[in-house]
């Protein structure tokens, strides 16, 4: 039997807790010494380099004088970081496209909102191709080539389109897999492992070369979409997986009571199955949507610039030499805050699940 | 007719031909147009290219390539330094990750705080991040040669990459390498005799501390002896760089420090969800059998454990594996840089490349997860 610390005289609260969980034992209060530290030396540089000793105001390189980092850089290409060359007097149509899609989110997340269902519906339809629109222009909008988008914009774009393309493909590819017909079945299963099997750089790569080539002559792929399209397999593939996963989990005997009443594969799919199997394959298909988030930094490979590219590319600025740790501590924080979030969201959905499911 | 219709068995078959013919159709159409955009482009087809010479430069190498030798060698060049930065990954990533997945576990609220805060770092932010920041933020901030961090001095780190010594001869290694698997058959066969013994008489005999020494500290003490008897080829400084030794170039130590602190965040959950998937009342148990911590950890911990760790984490080889990619972005010479980049470039056989390079990666990935497969049915059949 292990030597248990003899009981100690109780201390008010917050003091009990400390010694409870740092100073349990001599080799814990060791540790925790250690811990502390260690955690000390590395937060106080860190804490002056980016806040105490950083410089915030100026507009060029000679208003760095302190040692700390130098946050003008940020405030001075903080319109290319967002979005990248798209000219200045339209930046209000990106602006507004993101607008919508953050309003429509926020009043379908609403879960007592009247007809939220064909609402949802309405807003699938509608607000993609008004994005394509607001963003790319024509039809009395001026047009801004995709070359010459950029930034965060792209990165979201990049995520937001190839997500709406993966979801209904990978539902499609999830259920052919399932599939009684032994030929759909297969073509889904090769379907699926050669997409996720391979790197998503070399898809980014097949989709900028081959998708051209396989078109008919004169019929020109947009180098963006290329990109999107690339994306879109590869995230439907692991997106099936996931929805997979929500399919199994529903038990046989809906299915089959819903074929008792005479229902017929897809209404049973669309009215039975489906509704609960998205449901708890939603953590799972989140998960993948951050995957995809990451993933869109891999467009840089084919010279499309997104955040992560931007920073990049700003660093070969002769004027601004030497802002390698702005430009990265600046990017990876925007990642990491958009992906923390996401994954917290989806945990929290998962508990919820787990909750409603009693288990 | 339409009662034909009706019969399920019927529109089945009828579903699997509509199928099977729109697939057929897609796939000829876009096979036309590529054949009659590349007779337009006037690019060549088939595989003959591969035997050419191909000229290109690969200051990374393993295989003695050079650039008078074939496009097959280059492709042989890209695969070996594919594996040889996975491999040194994997290994790396599986270490950090157990030890971080275990700190995790800690009682010590301090120690499990900063392992979650390790790996909600790095699980939030893109490999390709990492990959960028390593190499353009970290390395390329380091000193010049004559400024190096030295090590003994004898390994040196620099602008200009890791230099390491090298042996000049193997001989002793040979014998080390020799000793070694004798010391591990040993080990397997005092396993074998003591686990007999045990079931004969019940004494038990300390294994595992035996094995420590014979398969940890004996092949520690042959390497070392190995180690002194052999001649090096030490990094010296000369002029304005270190001669000598071998030099792990800046991009290979990038692209294998992202890879494996980023994937280490990720076995790190795998590891700490598989030990807490083993319920605590079978722990209870063990320790009211009067069992110590260490046997409870081997005997009832782990052996649970273990089937619930090792699929996952076979996905986290491969993806790390495929991963390796990310080296295109500052040019560490593997497949996709070697192979798709340059290759392509010089040849302009878009479609041979690509199919390789997918086929490529699709073997790797098919033979690891064989071999995991066999392992996991090897350790299911240990838990019955």
């Amino acid at each position: 039997m292990a030597a248990r610390p003899l009981p100690m005289r109780r201390l008010p609260g917050w003091l009990d807790a400390t010694r409870r969980r740092l100073f349990a034992t001599p080799l814990d209060a060791a540790i925790s010494l250690v811990c502390l530290y260690l955690v000390w030396r590395m937060a106080v540089p860190l804490v002056h380099w980016t806040l105490l000793d950083a410089n915030w105001q100026g507009t060029s390189r000679d208003d760095c004088t302190s040692p700390g980092a130098c946050w003008v850089f940020i405030r001075a290409r903080f319109g290319q970081f967002m979005y990248g060359q798209y000219p200045l007097d339209q930046r209000w149509r990106v602006d507004l496209a993101g607008a919508l899609a953050v309003v429509a989110g926020a009043l379908l997340a609403v879960r007592r909102l009247p007809g939220r269902a064909r609402l949802a519906t309405a807003a699938v339809i509608v607000l993609p191709p008004l994005g394509i629109w607001l963003l790319y222009g024509g039809w009395g909008l001026r047009i801004v080539e995709t070359r010459e988008w950029g930034g965060l914009m792209l990165t979201l774009f990049l995520t937001v389109y190839a997500g709406l393309i993966s979801v209904p493909l990978g539902v499609l590819l999830a259920l052919g897999r399932r599939s009684r017909l032994p030929l759909i079945r297969l073509g889904c299963v090769v379907f699926i492992e050669f997409w996720r099997g391979v790197p998503i750089i070399t898809v980014i790569f097949l989709a900028s070369m081959l998708l051209p080539l396989i078109m008919p002559t004169g019929f020109d792929v947009d180098r963006l979409a290329r990109a999107v399209i690339g994306l879109a397999f590869v995230v439907a593939a692991y997106m099936a997986e996931a929805v997979r996963g929500g399919l199994q989990a529903v038990p046989e005997g809906q299915a089959e009571a819903a074929a008792a009443v005479g229902l017929g594969y897809w209404r049973i799919t669309r009215l039975i199955v489906l509704p609960q199997a998205l449901r708890i394959a939603l953590p799972a298909m989140t998960n993948e949507f951050i995957s995809l988030f990451k993933s869109t930094t891999l467009v840089l490979i084919v010279s499309i610039f997104d955040l992560l590219g931007i920073a990049q590319a700003a660093l070969a600025d002769p004027a601004w030499v030497g802002m390698n740790m702005e430009a990265y501590v600046f990017a990876g924080t925007i990642y990491w805050f958009s992906c923390f979030a996401l994954s917290r969201w989806s945990i929290a959905r998962e508990k919820r699940l787990q909750a409603a499911y009693g288990r | 007719m339409l009662t034909l219709f009706r019969d399920r068995k019927v529109r089945d078959v009828l579903w699997q031909v509509v199928a099977v013919v729109g697939m057929v159709a897609v796939v000829f159409f876009f096979v036309r147009n590529a054949s009659a955009n590349m007779v337009k482009a006037g690019m060549a087809s088939g595989f003959n290219f591969l035997w050419r010479d191909s000229g290109i430069e690969v200051p990374f190498n393993l295989t003695g390539y050079k650039p008078s030798d074939t496009i097959l060698a280059l492709l042989w060049t890209g695969i070996v330094n594919t594996l040889l930065v996975s491999a040194a990954a994997i290994v790396v990533a599986t270490v950090i990750g157990f030890t971080v997945g275990l700190l995790r576990l800690s009682r010590n609220w301090l120690l499990s705080t900063l392992a979650g805060a390790y790996i909600e770092f790095v699980r939030n932010i893109p490999l390709l991040f990492f990959v960028l920041f390593w190499y353009f933020g970290v390395l390329a901030s380091l000193p010049g040669p004559k400024e190096s961090y030295g090590l003994f001095d004898v390994i040196f780190l620099n602008r200009r990459g890791l230099s390491i010594p090298t042996p000049t001869e193997m001989t002793a290694f040979r014998w080390a390498g020799f000793a070694i698997v004798m010391l591990i058959l040993v080990q397997i066969a005092l396993a074998a005799w003591a686990r007999r013994r045990q079931a004969r008489s019940g004494q038990s005999f300390p294994v595992w501390p035996v094995g420590f020494v014979v398969i940890g500290f004996l092949p520690l003490a042959a390497l070392v002896w190995a180690g002194m008897l052999t001649p090096w080829d030490l990094p010296i400084l000369r002029g304005f760089n270190y001669r000598g030794g071998f030099v792990l170039v800046p991009e290979f130590v990038a692209l294998f420090a992202a890879l494996s602190t980023y994937t280490a965040g990720f076995i790190a959950e795998i590891v700490r969800g598989g030990v807490q998937s083993v319920p605590q009342g079978q722990i209870d148990a063990a320790r009211a059998l009067g069992l110590g911590s260490g046997r409870i950890a081997r005997l009832v911990v782990i052996p649970q454990a273990l089937p619930v760790i090792i699929p996952p984490i076979t996905g986290q080889y491969l993806n790390l594996i495929k991963n390796s990619s990310f080296g295109a972005a500052i040019a560490y010479p593997e497949i996709v840089s070697v192979f798709m980049g340059s290759a392509l470039v010089a040849t302009g056989q878009a479609i041979e490349i690509i199919a390789t390079t997918l086929a490529i990666y699709l073997s790797i990935g098919l033979a690891v997860s064989a071999f995991m497969n066999w392992y996991n049915a090897r350790m299911r059949l240990v838990t019955r």
